[in-house]
């Protein structure tokens, strides 16, 4: 079957649409079982008692939720400052890098040494770095707030990653289309950026929206800072109460936003397969 | 003193890393003339239309439009090519954009021309070539043909002094290539000078004022198509004619 019959498929359509309706029954039936066995034996083992108490206390949860809702609502913030700024920083450090000529070669060694350097740093280093190391050294007219530079962290760490992504989808542009555009009068950013970026990043948004599911995790870091994030607000009750329900206060907010991305993208992903195999692109 | 003629290749070289593709290549178009490039697959047809719209650097020689050396450095290489259109054998409008955005869009962003202005003149030509209806398709959504057609009207647009045609029917379906060398005629007709690399025998043989066969990066031999065609003078020519002709292109 060509990919182009079905568009919109999700993965979980999938299950479903496979052998039609006796299928659908053994789909049910099989998938019943297998999870009623697994809580079951979870449940009855003899230290259930105990994880049941540490993890999934309901009393612990209900007290800890405001305050860790109130902390994730800074991740919340994070997620959406950074989900602005990389993809402008990332584009100019790809366009930087795709620049031709000579006359280009210390802004093109620039990106090159960005994307290096910030790609070989683990995140949570670079947010220690900046989130402390900054404020510490008290310079006028520079930001003394941790959560102003575990942004700051985040967007230079995920922008090099995201101006790889886009330097990809650039150089899978025919160069013919860049001659074309050139032979036009177009200058060089004017090619790039009418006639370049457009098809580079419509070849890229697949990986771009993987990247954002990721980012959206790894804004939990910022907590090594002590800044007050959701992940924070847990740790402070847990090393309180001796209870762990309230990172699972914390797991349930950040599965909320991302089981549903991860499900839109998968499903955006499988559609735009299937829509570039019906236009032959 | 006559007038220099509109375009002039002078001692042109070019090389690709290790390969020397143009060889000391000279070669001159008079304005109005129609200038056939032929010669072997690899000879250097591509690489002199690349060259002379500036989309490639030449190592050394000139390259003269109207008597001024355009390949030297000084030159505002975007003004050049907008007086130098050129057409590609795998027509290159842009997949993202309808025909008219395609046609429209040197108008609009390198000559700084408002999109009414320049609509009203891609629907002109659109219509003169049989696209009227294909303003606002795709170029996915259309023949490789009227993809051709549209590429040339992109690079008339500019109203260039001299275009350059690369193939432009070697990646059509025989039935189609037709109706684009009825466009070049048509260019022909009205006194566009054209430089056009070629696999079409008969078509040269047709429209060319100078048929140019190319080799080892120079033009060997030059002459009116009936001389060129019916009495070669060099052995390379006589050679790369019969095998054409065996293959059933003349
Ligand atoms: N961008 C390039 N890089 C390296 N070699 C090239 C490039 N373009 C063309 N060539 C080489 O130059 C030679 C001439 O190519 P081309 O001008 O396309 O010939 P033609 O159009 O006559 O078939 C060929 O050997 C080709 O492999
Ligand atoms: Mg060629």
């Amino acid at each position: 079957m060509s990919a182009g019959v079905a568009p919109r498929r999700s993965a979980v359509s999938e299950f479903f649409e496979q052998e039609g309706a006796r299928a659908g029954v053994i789909t049910v039936v099989s998938t019943v079982a297998f999870f009623g066995v697994a809580i079951v034996a979870v449940v009855s083992s003899p230290n259930w008692p105990r994880v049941r108490d540490q993890f999934f206390s309901w009393d612990d949860f209900v007290d800890a939720f405001p305050s860790v809702i109130d902390g994730f609502w800074l991740n919340v913030q994070l997620f959406f400052w950074s989900m602005l700024l990389i993809p402008v920083v990332a584009l100019i450090v790809a366009v930087m890098r795709s620049l031709r000529g000579p006359a280009f070669t210390p802004i093109r060694l620039l990106s090159v040494i960005y994307t290096d350097v910030f790609r070989g740093i683990p995140l949570i280093l670079l947010i220690l770095l900046l989130g402390f190391g900054v404020p510490a050294l008290q310079i006028q007219g520079l930001p003394t707030s941790s959560t102003v530079w575990g942004l700051i962290a985040l967007t230079l760490s995920y922008s090099a990653y995201t101006a790889e992504i886009y330097r990809s989808g650039i150089d899978a542009v025919p160069e013919s289309q860049r001659s074309s555009a050139r032979s036009l009068g177009l200058t060089q950013f004017q090619s790039l950026r009418f006639a370049i970026l457009p098809q580079a990043v419509r070849n890229v948004v697949p990986a771009l929206m993987n990247t954002v599911v990721s980012l959206q995790k790894d804004v939990a870091l910022i907590s090594v800072l002590g800044v007050r994030d959701a992940t924070r607000e847990a740790q402070i009750i847990t090393s309180r109460t001796f209870n762990y329900t309230p990172f699972l206060a914390a797991t349930v907010l950040f599965l909320a936003v991302s089981i549903p991305l991860t499900r839109y993208v998968d499903w955006y992903t499988s559609r735009d397969r299937s829509e570039r195999s019906q236009a032959g692109v | 003193m006559a007038a220099a003629p509109k375009l002039e290749l002078i001692d042109v070289h070019k090389s690709y890393g290790d390969k020397r593709v143009l060889n000391g290549l000279s070669l001159a178009v008079e304005e109005h003339e129609i200038v056939c490039l032929i010669g072997p697959s690899g000879c250097g047809k591509s690489t002199l239309l690349r060259c002379t719209d500036l989309l490639d650097p030449i190592e050394s020689g000139e390259i003269r439009l109207d008597g001024d050396n355009i390949a030297d450095s000084g030159t505002d290489t975007n003004a050049v090519r907008r007086r130098i259109g050129i057409v590609f054998q795998s027509f290159n409008l842009f997949p993202h954009m309808s025909v008219m955005d395609n046609v429209t869009l040197g108008a609009r962003r390198a000559q700084g021309r408002n999109r009414r202005e320049a609509e009203d003149q891609a629907r002109e030509l659109l219509a003169r070539f049989g696209l009227a209806d294909k303003a606002d398709a795709y170029p996915n959504k259309i023949s490789g043909g009227q993809n051709q057609r549209a590429a040339i009207v992109r690079a008339l647009m500019s109203e260039p002094e001299i275009l350059l045609l690369d193939e432009v029917t070697s990646a059509l379906d025989p039935e189609l290539v037709g109706e684009v060398l009825g466009v070049i005629r048509e260019l022909a007709s009205r006194g566009l000078t054209m430089v056009l690399a070629t696999h079409e025998m008969g078509f040269a043989r047709d429209v060319a004022s100078t048929v140019s066969f190319l080799h080892e990066g120079q033009v060997l031999e030059s002459g009116p198509p009936n001389e060129l065609f019916g009495s070669p003078q060099h052995e390379r020519t006589q050679q790369f004619l019969r095998r054409v002709t065996e293959a059933g292109r003349l």
